[in-house]
């Protein structure tokens, strides 16, 4: 067990902002923050089931067939996760709608369970899909936040700004999506580049110590992401 | 080499100097654009200049601030971001608020243009851009009565959204005015009198600032196609931002194609889109909007209209062969 799994998913492979996997419910439903953290949390539950089950099976699944396994077995739990919306949220389920059972196809759940769940034990795969639901959901969260504040002056669906402020519609349209994704994550590249110049900058031994140190994470898990 | 003017320059080709600077050819757009502005300060009030000045202020101190907080070599003496702001507030109807002119500059500049790396790497025009912004964030303070001055209770609604209603045709102006963008023409900031843009359009043609094939085949084409749906062709050059489209901003050097069978199909493209949103769209104008979209097909016209190289054999089509190993990629 390891508990890098859990963590690598909030920033360092953050499914949306560094892996670019599921766009689509990520573009569509975030217009506002409790819609993006409902998507986030439901993706979340088909995710860890999805990787818990699938981890089990990954001795009796042919690889031939493994797509066609791993489709019935994320499809079964977005159809529990469906029910289970519309019974107690009825209000979050209509508001998602068609993108509750487009889970299905949702890159991050088929993507976590080809590079990691088969080919890892069940608590690591536990681990990997917590970390990557948790990190898909604040993603989701911030940006529906964003538009949100943006778009309609309000932040969970409390009003911030008073009847005077006029919200900029766009930011809940289409445009604003990809608006709202592209500079957050031009801002996280920004940052990076900068921590990685200042990384450059650290006198040589003890860089090449840290570069044995990443080399050695990044065989671990870059190697299963890829 | 500022520093040392005896040294020999070694560079590669092309040789040719000219004195046109950036800087130069802003400042004419600019001076183009004043006839514009005039017949907008006699019809609309001091408000207008004041619209267009926020506008302008706003984009040249965004390009400032980016550059700096970027640590950029500062560019704003170029004076592009200058005709941004013009543009941008040409494209403002005359109740816009102030803060909305200032929030457009921001988008039009930083986002549209800096954020792509600046002047000449711009993919779509900014002041457009940050109109379509504008438009799709605070549409009732763009559209309908916020082109028309507080003190007029004569007129309703600019010539093409009576046109689009269809329901009182008696209020439309007549040619004559539309042309000289007088007696209750009315429209953005800049682009009420075709005759004022039109006299700005021939200065930067005569400057050769400009060619002649963008804005003649893009006016050219809203003419023939009125013709066959109809419509009065006079009208139709005449209203809404065409004549400030096809001649100040479809010819943007940095968002056209610059070959000149491109040029033709891109201005093209322009009338085709303007008169399909005219006549079947949602909306009554679309002079900005299929100025956008030519903008992003820009880059795909200059890749297929590439003039023959002069000796060089023809470049092989992608054959097959050249298919079949990208299929790996998925």
């Amino acid at each position: 067990m390891n508990i890098k799994y859990l963590t690598n998913g909030f920033f360092k492979e953050n499914p949306i902002f560094k892996l670019v996997l599921g766009m689509c419910p990520a573009l569509a439903v975030t217009t506002a923050a409790l819609n993006g953290l409902g998507m986030g949390l439901s993706t979340t539950a088909v995710l860890i089931c999805s990787n818990v089950v699938i981890s089990l099976l990954r001795k009796v699944i042919p690889d031939e067939i493994r797509i066609p396994a791993f489709i019935v077995v994320i499809a079964s739990f977005v159809t529990i996760v469906g029910m289970v919306m519309e019974a107690y949220t009825p209000a979050l389920f209509a508001t998602l709608g068609i993108y509750i059972p487009l889970i299905v196809v949702n890159c991050i759940i088929m993507g976590r369970a080809e590079a990691f769940a088969f080919n890892n034990g069940v608590l690591d795969s536990f681990l990997d899909g917590l970390g990557m639901g948790l990190g898909f959901t604040l993603a989701l969260t911030v940006v529906g936040a964003i538009r949100e504040i943006l778009g309609s002056g309000s932040i969970f669906g409390i009003s911030l700004f008073g009847a005077s402020f006029e919200p900029a519609l766009i930011f809940i349209m289409p445009p604003g999506a990809f608006l709202t994704f592209g500079l957050i994550m031009a801002l996280l590249n920004k940052f990076e580049k900068n921590r990685q110049n200042k990384a450059k900058l650290k006198s040589a031994s003890e860089k090449d110590s840290k570069a044995n140190a990443d080399a050695a994470v990044q065989e671990q898990t870059g190697g299963e992401a890829a | 080499m500022p520093e040392n003017n005896m040294m020999l320059t070694v560079s590669s080709s092309p040789h040719i100097r000219h004195k046109d600077t950036t800087a130069g050819i802003m400042q004419n757009v600019v001076i183009a654009l004043m006839p514009a502005l005039l017949v907008a300060c006699y019809v609309f009030g001091v408000k207008a200049f004041a619209i267009v000045a926020v506008c302008v202020a706003g984009c040249v101190l965004t390009e400032f601030a980016i550059e700096k907080i970027f640590k950029l070599p500062v560019t704003i003496s170029d004076w592009s971001a200058v005709v941004t702001g013009v543009l941008l507030g040409f494209n403002m109807p005359v109740n816009a608020p102030i803060w909305m002119c200032l929030i457009g500059s921001v988008f039009a500049i930083g986002i549209a243009k800096m954020f792509f790396g600046g002047l000449g790497k711009n993919f779509m025009n900014p002041a457009l851009a940050g109109r379509a912004f504008l438009l799709a964030s605070w549409p009732t303070h763009m559209t309908g009565s916020a082109f028309i001055p507080l003190s007029d209770t004569y007129t309703s609604a600019t010539p093409l959204a009576i046109l689009k209603e269809g329901s009182n045709l008696g209020a439309l102006p007549s040619n004559l005015d539309m042309f000289l963008g007088l007696n209750g023409v009315y429209g953005s900031i800049g682009e009420i009198s075709a005759l004022a843009l039109l006299i700005g359009g021939i200065y930067l043609l005569v400057r050769g600032i400009i060619n002649w094939r963008i804005p003649t085949v893009y006016l050219g084409t809203v003419a023939v196609i009125s013709l066959i749906f109809g419509q009065d062709p006079i009208f139709m050059l005449c209203s809404g931002g065409l004549m400030l489209g096809a001649f100040f901003m479809a010819t943007d050097y940095v968002t056209s194609p610059v070959t000149p069978k491109g040029q033709i199909i891109y201005a093209f493209g322009c009338g085709l889109m303007t008169m399909i949103i005219r006549l079947f769209g949602g909306y009554p104008e679309g002079v900005s909007y299929s100025i956008l979209l030519m903008n992003m097909a820009a880059p795909l016209i200059e890749r297929y209209t590439k003039p023959k190289v002069y000796g060089v054999a023809k470049p092989k089509k992608f054959g097959k062969k050249d298919k079949k190993e990208g299929e790996g990629d998925d």
